[in-house]
């Protein structure tokens, strides 16, 4: 009997765990197995398997049976996640319904989420961007939050390892704000976007560059290592690609890290909580409730990581609590749960361009087209408003149809390729500032079916999100109208925070450990051997995707964890 | 010998009625089986021969052969909201009335030319409708059936790859192509 508990034991020990398998988990797996260390990587969902798991990938659009809709009933039963835009019949399938994983919403707040292996990063938009001094020195500039404890020449060496691996397409556009990566060729912009581009920069010295994306236009020798092809421009990706031309943890990340040999996956394991020794004054393992049977099991390891999206992350670590950290791991600060914020993408400009029109485009673009870097209160303070805006820009043509009448005449009008002059849009993507008063916290009655507390969400717009918008709307329909587009119309939508999908913060970076949770290696101040590198460790929000932000810190934090092993000091 | 006469016969041989007949029957006699919960086969037929003079055979395969009449009746079945669902369901009895007045015949009895002619009617009717309607008000029946005719058709294999043009793996993109009136519309 003591041999088989030692055993036992012995089977659940690691050298590191990874606390989720999603965008930034995935990246932690392959560093930490590729650095040799034997690691469990704990999924709450199923597994998804690279290619055999993506039951829509290769259906036509016929075979889908109500063409892409979802049935009244499926929308009726899932108010929030059916809000998101790429809640569909071909994908439905990745999303977490509203009944599986309640929370309650102190504050409306649309969550977002995927329980699989790879997480959203089977569903994310692929937009890849590199963060900034102009967001690193942000908060200590405009005093909000705390001082990042890095600066962008920590992490840039980073970018470009996580960079190469994954594959983003760009232009090496030599902006200080948006700085230049390893890129693989950006996809074009087209005709009116080129015309837009060159409009703005010599009228406002403003810029409209291609969109950067983590699609495989042109695969490196690496990627073909990792089992992936060219990017086809199906622009079917919230499905799973069959190419691997998308950057997602299931085609990428996992796949390699289960190749060394050195990676043991187990989903349906919802972690109920980081254990700490009070007095090891260490993290040694974790408390997984099986999913599937309930039944509770403990891993350990030396290391964690931390990995379980924003919120989640957040959920956990407030549910560790022992003698030494009665308020959640590594929560001495007491911020822990607090200063999460979110991306502002709550206004879009349509309009329509008369010009150009013996130019149109061929093919899809999988990059989605334009993209228009922060200008506003770049270099110093000029608004009412604190911080930015990032705007999405894109031009297209539609089939020009007229749509009245019935018979012959009018089904070989809609089938004729008759294209309709060029509408340009672009939406809004809007830093917001993290505050005390935004959090995240337990909730002390209700618990989910694994045990779990229910997490408590509540974050708003404010002022200073009001304003922005109105300048993004300002300076848009400027930009539109010197530009000459016609017939502009700016839409306000009032939309929950969440449904940007870019909620952030709760256990963030910096320098004091009196006023942050983790230190500049992502590395809790108060316990040495647990890493975040999810949204939740980020201190300011930027207006930038922050994906492959995650996939750096992850990358640089891994590195460190395992040195640090290795000098004895974890 | 039409089919019933048939199996009447059938049942003067064996001397007495005939089990399951009217299931026999409904084979060549549009029957009232229920499709769905508020849908059968008659109103099945009917959405065909409504599709297909919205979108008829021509050189390129019409409504009915992307079986249009059972999308419809799917479709708002699954995917309508109840308050339409009830405007489309009476808007059956609509179109027959606005049929039976015109022609004095059924829509399924009236024949292609008398259909195209009153679903044109009924187009401009739902044109003028909508553009003066209020959010609140409800849709008007025929625009249902148009759009699901036209999502129906242009979303099927038929639609997508034989009216339209229709590629599943692009491998391409080109922002700038000079413009070619004429060629067919991409389905996707």
């Amino acid at each position: 009997m003591a041999n088989l508990n030692t055993d036992s034991i012995k089977d659940r020990t690691f050298d590191a765990i990874v606390i989720g398998s999603g965008m930034s988990g995935g990246w932690a797996a392959k560093e930490l197995t590729g650095k040799g260390l034997k690691t469990l990587m704990l999924e709450r969902g199923r597994d998804v398997k690279h290619i055999k798991d993506y039951p829509t990938t290769n259906m036509y659009p016929w075979e889908f049976e109500h063409r892409g809709e979802m049935p009244m009933a499926v929308q009726e039963a899932n108010p929030i996640v059916n809000r998101c835009y790429a809640f569909h019949e071909d994908a439905a399938h990745f999303f977490v319904k509203d009944k599986e994983h309640p929370y309650i919403q102190d504050k409306p707040f649309d969550w977002i989420r995927g329980y699989q292996v790879g997480g959203k990063s089977l569903l994310w938009a692929r937009q890849t961007q590199r963060w900034s001094d102009f967001d690193f020195e942000g908060p200590a500039r405009d005093g909000f939050a705390v001082d990042w404890p890095i600066r962008y020449q920590d992490i840039a060496p980073w970018y470009s390892y996580v960079e190469k691996f994954a594959g983003i397409s760009g232009n090496k556009d030599g902006l200080a704000e948006l700085p230049d990566g390893e890129f693989l060729p950006a996809f074009p912009l087209n005709s009116v976007e080129q015309y837009f581009s060159k409009h703005v920069k010599s009228k406002y010295g403003r810029h409209v560059i291609s969109a950067r994306c983590a699609h495989l236009s042109k695969p490196n020798q690496i990627h073909l290592d990792q089992g992936r092809a060219q990017c086809q421009e199906r622009i079917l990706c919230q499905r799973g690609c069959p190419f691997g031309g998308y950057f997602s943890a299931n085609a990428s990340t996992i796949p390699w890290a289960l190749k060394s040999g050195n990676l043991t996956l187990r989903p349906h394991s919802v972690v109920e909580s980081i254990i700490y020794d009070d007095k090891k004054g260490k993290a040694t393992g974790v408390r997984v409730v099986d999913a599937n049977t309930k039944e509770t099991i403990e891993y350990y390891a030396k290391i964690i990581f931390v990995n379980a999206a924003a919120m989640n992350t957040n959920l956990v670590l407030l549910n560790s609590t022992s003698h030494r950290f009665p308020n959640g791991l590594g929560n001495d600060s007491g911020v822990l749960g607090k200063y999460v914020a979110f991306h502002n993408y709550s206004a879009h400009i349509s309009a329509q361009y008369d010009g150009m029109l013996e130019w149109t485009t061929d093919g899809r673009n999988p990059a989605g087209g334009g993209y228009i870097p922060r200008f506003r209160n770049l270099h110093k303070q000029e608004t009412d408003f604190l911080r930015g805006y990032a705007s999405g820009f894109s031009a297209y043509r539609w089939k020009q149809q007229n749509w009245d009448g019935v018979g012959s005449d009018f089904k070989d009008n809609l089938a004729k390729g008759e294209l309709s002059p060029w509408h340009v849009g672009s939406h809004m993507m809007g830093e917001t500032i993290p505050k005390e008063a935004s959090y995240v916290k337990l909730d002390d009655k209700l618990k989910d079916e694994w045990g779990v507390p229910l997490l408590k969400i509540s974050m708003d717009y404010d002022d200073n999100d009001a304003k922005m918008k109105k300048d993004y709307i300002e300076q848009l329909t400027e930009m539109f109208t010197s530009a000459g587009f016609t017939n502009i119309k700016a839409e306000s939508d009032n939309r929950a925070p969440g449904l940007d999908i870019h909620e952030m913060g709760g256990a963030r970076m910096g320098n004091d450990p009196k006023t942050s949770v983790l230190n500049k290696w992502n590395q809790m101040h108060a316990v040495n051997n647990v890493f975040v590198t999810d949204g939740a460790s980020m201190t300011s929000t930027s207006c930038q995707n922050p994906s492959l932000t995650y996939m750096a810190f992850t990358a640089c934090s891994a590195d460190y964890a395992v040195s640090e092993m290795k000098k004895g000091n974890i | 010998m039409n089919r019933r006469e048939a199996l009447g016969r059938v049942g003067l041989i064996l001397g007495g009625t005939i089990i399951g007949a009217e299931f026999f029957i409904s084979g060549c006699k549009p029957s009232s089986k229920k499709v769905n919960e508020l849908f059968d086969e008659n109103n099945v037929a009917l959405f065909d021969e409504i599709g297909e003079t919205i979108l008829p055979a021509t050189s390129t395969p019409g409504a009915k052969a992307a079986a249009i009449g059972n999308f419809m009746a799917m479709m708002v079945q699954d995917c309508y909201k109840p308050e339409d669902q009830k405007v489309f369901v009476k808007g059956i009895s609509d179109l027959d009335e606005a049929s039976k007045k015109k022609f004095s015949k059924s829509f399924m009895e009236a024949d292609a030319k008398q259909r195209t002619e009153l679903l044109t009617e009924l187009d401009a009717e739902q044109k003028n409708y909508t553009k003066s309607k209020k959010p609140e008000d409800p849709n008007h029946y025929f625009r249902m059936m148009k759009e699901l005719t036209l999502l129906g058709y242009f979303t099927s294999e038929v639609g997508a790859t034989k009216a339209l043009r229709y590629i599943a793996v692009p491998g391409h993109y080109d922002g700038n192509v000079p413009y070619k009136k004429g060629d067919k519309a991409w389905a996707t």
